[in-house]
């Protein structure tokens, strides 16, 4: 710093002087703060996404170039049976596995939150699935079903739930049983944003629940539950967006079938995209599912700037 | 807000529990009731929790099956027989170590870079001022929103028009920053104090010195969930992997495994032992910091 030179200059000049230099200086420190990011998210994120648009509008397929077609594939799309099975089957899928996992988290956390011995092993157990890897456990699953040598089911035989095929080639009980591991592997993942949420309501207001004679029922009714609406519509809303991109499990366990049973929207667009390579059509389905997804996210939005129901 | 999941705070049920042994003594018929119930909890825990670790159980103990006990009818959980043959055999039908080196690579340097230039964006983000700040922001907040699967059809068109496909670096190159990881750490940064910044930044120090001299050894807690999140993210990932390898050579653990599960279905004992071989690293790195990774968790739902 040239100091000597700044002595001359009036007290104020002198820091209005440094401040913009300060400003300017920090301006430009900040943008090669972001760069690295910048460039990353534009170039893997941003510019793949604009491009997924433009390819759903023609018919490019990794052979023959890219040829504009307009809405041809949005069409062929809305009259495509193989999209709307997939379509459902994710419906589905959402509508099953979302509240059956909201409520088992919760349960589980009402559960988990009183003292018992041996909790911190019953809690690392649920949170466990969590962490593994989905695509790899599930072929324990896969093995686990297996009409012959499964052990999962020669126990469901033993009480009577017999499927020759076994479950996972049974197209009416293919679903349940993908559906049921992404269950699995998601719960002990809502618990612990829920076992934060119980953790963190004051224990004055379950006593003075108490003076006023509510039961256990009341309590939860009346002060747990309200007070862990925000946990509620945070979980749900990731649970939905989860079940929306599901894959990994299905692709394992069933790889769609039987007879496009469990085909979802993302298994549906690895299929059009990365084995009929018709990038075209694959890019509009994707385009679709990012609306679903977009929307669902703007309701998350929505509710972290709305904030807190607060006690 | 910081979460301790194993708190020692009064619970409800303590209290109910202290009220029945105040009672209890008085009346012992009711100190029965009471241990019955308590116990009754504990077992109800064991149940569930060995319900849930039923998949991880059935492949460790698989794992060590001869294949003349996995095709032997009942099947049984427990072996019937021991045998460490899978686990010698995995590294032959499989190229395993190969496939184990790619994921070391893969989810290793994509944490350790995705921290670095995170952590920077939110930085900048959190503690510096310029002008159109609001609109990165807004542009983060919106990428967060969107499905990476869309992104999949144009990104490797990208990557196999400039030879990237079947290598590591396609791998791992679209991973080194993430959206949320950038939003995650802003929030934390955030909410740390500035005083200790201000005063290095009155002796002259960088903003460099500053954010990897004073920030980043305040945000270890938050950097080491962040970078187990990322981890076990790339670890685990099936999809990105799945398509950007054309052969099992290329791939990482979870699509290697899947493919060659599409290969040889049957032989359930090779693919258990890798399975379970795959999946220790991550079990274990999460059982020793499992506690700062489930308060992290914790607090991105609340923060």
């Amino acid at each position: 710093m040239t100091t000597l030179e700044s002595t001359r200059l009036s007290e104020t000049v002198r820091a209005s002087r440094r401040r913009g230099r300060f400003a300017r200086k920090q301006e430009l420190t900040a943008w090669l703060f972001l760069a690295p990011a910048i460039v990353i998210l534009t170039a893997f994120m941003l510019y793949p996404m604009v491009q997924a648009a433009y390819l759903s509008l023609t018919d490019y397929n990794l052979i023959r170039a890219a040829e504009w077609v307009g809405f041809d594939n949005y069409i062929e799309l809305l009259q495509d049976p193989a999209f709307w099975n997939a379509f459902w089957n994710t419906v589905l899928y959402a509508v099953v596995v979302t509240p059956i996992t909201v409520g088992l988290s919760l349960a589980l956390a009402l559960f988990l939150n009183r003292q018992f011995v041996g909790r911190a092993f019953v809690r690392t157990a649920i949170f466990l699935p969590f962490i593994v890897s989905l695509g790899i456990i599930a072929i324990a699953w896969t093995f686990l079903l297996d009409p012959n040598i499964g052990l999962l089911s020669y126990w469901l035989a033993q009480i009577g739930v017999v499927t020759e095929q076994g479950l996972l080639s049974d197209p009416n009980t293919a679903m349940g049983a993908v559906m049921f591991v992404g269950v699995w592997k998601f719960v002990g993942f809502y618990m612990v944003m829920y076992l934060a949420g119980l953790q963190s309501i004051p224990e004055e207001l379950y006593e003075a629940a108490r003076l006023d004679g509510a039961g256990a029922w009341q309590r939860f009714r009346n002060v747990t539950l309200p007070l862990l609406s925000n946990q509620t519509l945070l979980v749900s809303v990731l649970a939905l967006i989860a079940t929306l991109q599901a894959f990994d499990q299905i692709y394992v366990m069933t790889r769609g079938g039987p007879f496009f049973k469990t085909e979802t929207i993302v298994m549906l667009i690895y299929r059009e995209g990365f084995q009929e390579l018709r990038f075209g059509y694959g890019a509009a389905i994707s385009i679709v599912l990012l609306i679903f997804v977009f929307l669902l996210s703007m309701i998350q939005y929505g509710y972290f700037r709305r904030k807190q129901v607060r006690y | 807000m910081t979460v301790t999941l194993v708190n020692e705070t009064v619970q409800p049920d303590e209290h109910r529990g202290s009220a029945q042994s105040k009672r209890s003594r008085r009346s012992g018929s009711i100190v029965s009731t009471y241990s019955i119930w308590k116990w009754l909890t504990v077992i109800a825990g064991i149940v569930i929790a060995l319900a849930m670790l039923l998949p991880v159980l059935w492949m460790a103990f698989t794992a060590f099956k001869p294949e003349t006990d996995i095709v032997t009818y009942p099947p049984t959980l427990w072996p019937r027989e021991v045998t460490f043959e899978n686990f010698a055999e995995v590294w032959e039908r499989i190229p395993f170590a190969q496939l184990y080196l790619n994921t070391i690579i893969f989810a290793g340097s994509v944490t350790l870079i995705s921290l670095l230039f995170d952590s920077m964006a939110a930085y900048a983000l959190a503690r510096l001022e310029f002008r159109g700040s609001g609109v990165v922001l807004v542009l983060i907040l919106l990428l967060l929103m969107i499905p990476f699967q869309v992104t999949l059809i144009p990104l490797y068109d990208m990557l196999n028009g400039i030879g990237l496909t079947n290598t590591l670096p396609g791998l791992i190159i679209p991973r080194m920053t993430n959206a949320f990881g950038i939003f995650f750490l802003r929030q934390f940064f955030l909410s740390l104090p500035r005083d200790l910044e201000e005063a290095a930044r009155v002796d002259g120090a960088s903003e460099w010195r500053i954010y990897w001299g004073v920030i980043m050894p305040l945000a270890k807690p938050a950097l080491l969930t962040l970078g187990l999140f990322h981890f076990q993210y790339n670890w685990n990932d099936l999809l990105w992997p799945l398509i950007m390898s054309a052969d099992v050579e290329s791939a990482t653990l979870p699509a290697g495994l899947a493919l060659f599960m599409g290969q040889h279905v049957v032989e359930y004992g090779l693919l258990m032992a890798g399975a379970l071989l795959a999946l220790l690293p991550v079990i274990v790195f999460f059982l020793v910091i499992q506690r700062s990774f489930v308060a992290g968790i914790a607090t991105t739902g609340l923060k």
